[in-house]
């Protein structure tokens, strides 16, 4: 029965958090609306809102708002006393919304959350999961589109996962928030209502640990996010054509699982890295440093990264199309590595 | 404070021209034809038109997500505003900022804005800029009862107190944030009393009321110009739509919109007690909304027929001068 179980990620998220909460009274949810209705005269104002795909809808019936409070819209103080609660016993789950905001409290995550257990000298811990919509392709412009993840993968001190599967959501979310340090979920729009098999009951999906998500011989995908999908459809399409396409899903960007990466272009000899995030100091870069790095002589042509443009993300969806990489793109770039 | 004939009729005109504007733009979105998000400024009307009535070209304003109002009250063109949130080319923002990016600094205004605050201490430096380059301008910044919340809104006005800066804060207190009541989220019994501790004076202002706004905008930016420093002005204010078109509402009842739409329609009170005191007739007023109601028509229709931008306009304007070699 279990197994024929279906949800969005959205929904699978939602189970994590209820699962975390039930099983461990020092787990809070904070942030704007993720209730909704915070002094709202009407009685059944409540979950009016859950953020603003409606994931933590239907939690402060069970938990009550004193453990899902609603915030003013002041990130640097919510975000930061997240931070705080985590160092002196509460495990918090604050949800940033869009992470295009991570500029407002940045000072907090940067400068002091991914620091304490540094700068203390291992005396604190800060297990705190900062929740955060990313992503393009429903036109919602410069400010609300963007991945940003190569910037927290950069500091040290920061753990990132991204998930691509609702099966993967419920258990990276769940290893977040049972992790003792400070972990980006990181959730792609265009997936949150993406749906597939998740058990009812709790389980865990290891931080660091990639997915092979397609076998093949002849060369290395490793996609990010939604970037999976197009991976996954350019390698279908090319088996067509004899290629045979290996799919990686690193899930965690931070600690990344550099073994799976580097075992597999070792088998293919070849790697493309599909991601949405910016070019220049990126994920793709990351990666494919890695494999010059590890996997030089088994490397049979250069690597290809495909990315959007070093640009803003732009509106129009004329110029947002172009702007996201294509399943097009995708193949061309696996057909030049195949190629040379 | 008497206001002359002509100025009466532009603040209608104004006024019209966003309530219009925002129905249509509404219409659109639930057809699809505009992309994104939209959120709109119906209701709210008297705060935009009553503060920037006192304002020329070269002043500046910083605006919100919810700008379609602030921009349309400062005079930029409502073609190429239209045009902008269909994502075309002829797009005040060549279709690359949409409905939360309009900027037109031709017209003074430096930008609607996707990030709550985010606006504040821009509008801060504008007011620098005039003072370090001895201009008499001003520069207004709008946010919302969510944005008084940001930190940004704090260090924006202990700047503008520490250097007396020629600017003017307009808290727009809709009293929601998405669905959270400024009673809850806002700690003290009004923004306008926050002013007190940065050393400004702090107002409430009956942002239902055009005249109130427009008195009391008045006094503030004109004490800026003066070189007397800034304000914070708390309009109270109501949206009669959602924080964003989509938005259930499930936090307020309908009855209280209604109400609101009844009794507090900016546009309606305005024109009883013009025409109630013979500053304006009747006749005056429907002729404006004809007129506003063609330009409006006709902005749609060069936003539908106008050309989409080309897909190698992205890497275009990222900025002034970039070379890279390979």
């Amino acid at each position: 029965m279990s197994e024929e179980r279906e949800l969005t990620m959205g929904a699978a998220i939602r189970e994590a958090l209820h699962h975390e909460m039930e099983r461990d009274s020092t787990v809070i949810v904070m942030g704007e609306d993720v209730v909704g209705g915070a002094g709202s005269k009407l009685p059944d104002a409540e979950d009016c809102w859950g953020g603003p795909f409606g994931i933590t809808g239907g939690l402060a019936g069970k938990f009550g708002r004193n453990r899902i409070r609603d915030t003013p819209i002041s990130e640097a103080g919510f975000i930061g006393a997240a931070i705080g609660a985590a160092a002196t016993g509460l495990r918090p789950v604050a949800a940033l919304m869009f992470v295009d905001f991570f500029g407002i409290p940045m000072d907090q995550i940067f400068n002091q959350g991914a620091k304490i257990r540094y700068m203390f000298g291992g005396k604190a811990k800060v297990p705190v999961v900062i929740r955060a919509a990313i992503g393009g392709g429903i036109n919602a412009a410069a400010q609300h589109s963007q991945c940003l993840y190569s910037i927290f993968a950069h500091i040290p001190g920061l753990k990132v996962v991204v998930p691509s599967t609702p099966y993967d959501a419920k258990g990276l979310m769940t290893a977040a928030i049972r992790d003792d340090d400070l972990v980006f979920f990181l959730e792609h729009k265009r997936l949150m209502g993406s749906k597939g098999h998740v058990p009812e009951e709790s389980y865990v999906v290891p931080l660091g640990e990639a997915l092979v998500r397609r076998e093949g011989d002849d060369v290395t995908v490793v996609a990010i996010a939604k970037m999976i999908d197009l991976a996954l459809s350019a390698a279908d399409g090319l088996e067509a054509e004899g290629v045979n396409v290996e799919v990686i899903d690193p899930r965690s960007l931070s600690p990344l699982d550099g073994r799976t990466i580097v075992d597999s272009v070792e088998k293919t000899g070849r790697l493309v890295i599909v991601d949405e995030d910016t070019p220049r100091c990126n994920l793709a870069t990351d990666i494919a440093a890695l494999a010059a790095d590890e996997a030089f002589y088994s490397l049979e042509a250069p690597i290809k990264r495909v990315t959007p443009p070093h640009t803003p993300v732009p509106f129009s969806p004329a110029l947002e199309n172009a702007y996201i990489p294509s399943e097009d793109r995708v193949v061309t770039a696996i057909r030049e590595v195949m190629a040379a | 404070m008497e206001i002359p004939k002509e100025k009466l009729l532009e603040i209608y005109e104004r006024m019209a021209t966003i309530r219009q504007f925002e129905e249509r733009v509404r219409e659109e979105f639930a057809a699809n034809r505009i992309p994104g998000f939209v959120h709109l400024y119906a209701g709210e009307e008297a705060v935009a038109v009553g503060v920037c009535a006192h304002l020329t070209d070269e002043d500046m304003i910083t605006s919100t997500h919810r700008g379609h109002g602030h921009c349309i009250a400062k005079g930029v063109d409502v073609k190429a505003m239209m045009a902008e949130l269909y994502g075309r080319a002829t797009g005040v923002c060549k279709g690359k900022g949409g409905s939360m990016h309009i900027a037109d600094l031709d017209r003074g205004m430096l930008g609607a804005n996707g990030i709550v605050g985010g606006g504040i201490p821009l509008a801060c430096g504008a007011a620098l800029s005039a003072q370090v380059l001895g201009k008499d301008n001003v520069a207004v910044s709008f946010f919302g009862d969510g944005g008084a919340n940001e930190g940004s809104f704090h260090e924006g006005l202990n700047l503008a107190g520490v250097w007396q800066l020629p600017a003017v804060f307009v808290a727009e207190n809709n009293g929601w944030a998405e669905s959270t009541s400024s009673d809850y989220s806002v700690a003290g019994a009004d923004i306008a009393g926050r002013a007190r501790a940065y050393g400004m004076r702090g107002e409430v202002v009956d942002g239902l009321d055009l005249f109130d706004v427009y008195e009391k905008a008045g006094k503030a930016i004109a004490a800026a110009r003066a070189g007397e420093g800034p304000t914070l002005l708390e309009c109270k204010t109501y949206r009669f739509y959602g924080h964003h078109e989509g938005d259930k509402q499930g936090y307020r009842s309908q009855e209280e919109v209604e109400e609101y739409r009844k009794n507090h329609c900016v546009i309606k009170n305005f024109r009883a007690r013009t025409t109630d005191e013979r500053a304006l007739t009747d006749e005056e007023l429907d002729e404006i909304e004809t007129r506003v109601s063609e330009s409006i028509e006709s902005a749609v229709a060069y936003a539908a027929d106008s050309p989409w931008p080309e897909p190698s306009d992205v890497t275009e304007d990222v900025y002034v001068d970039y070379k890279e070699v390979l």
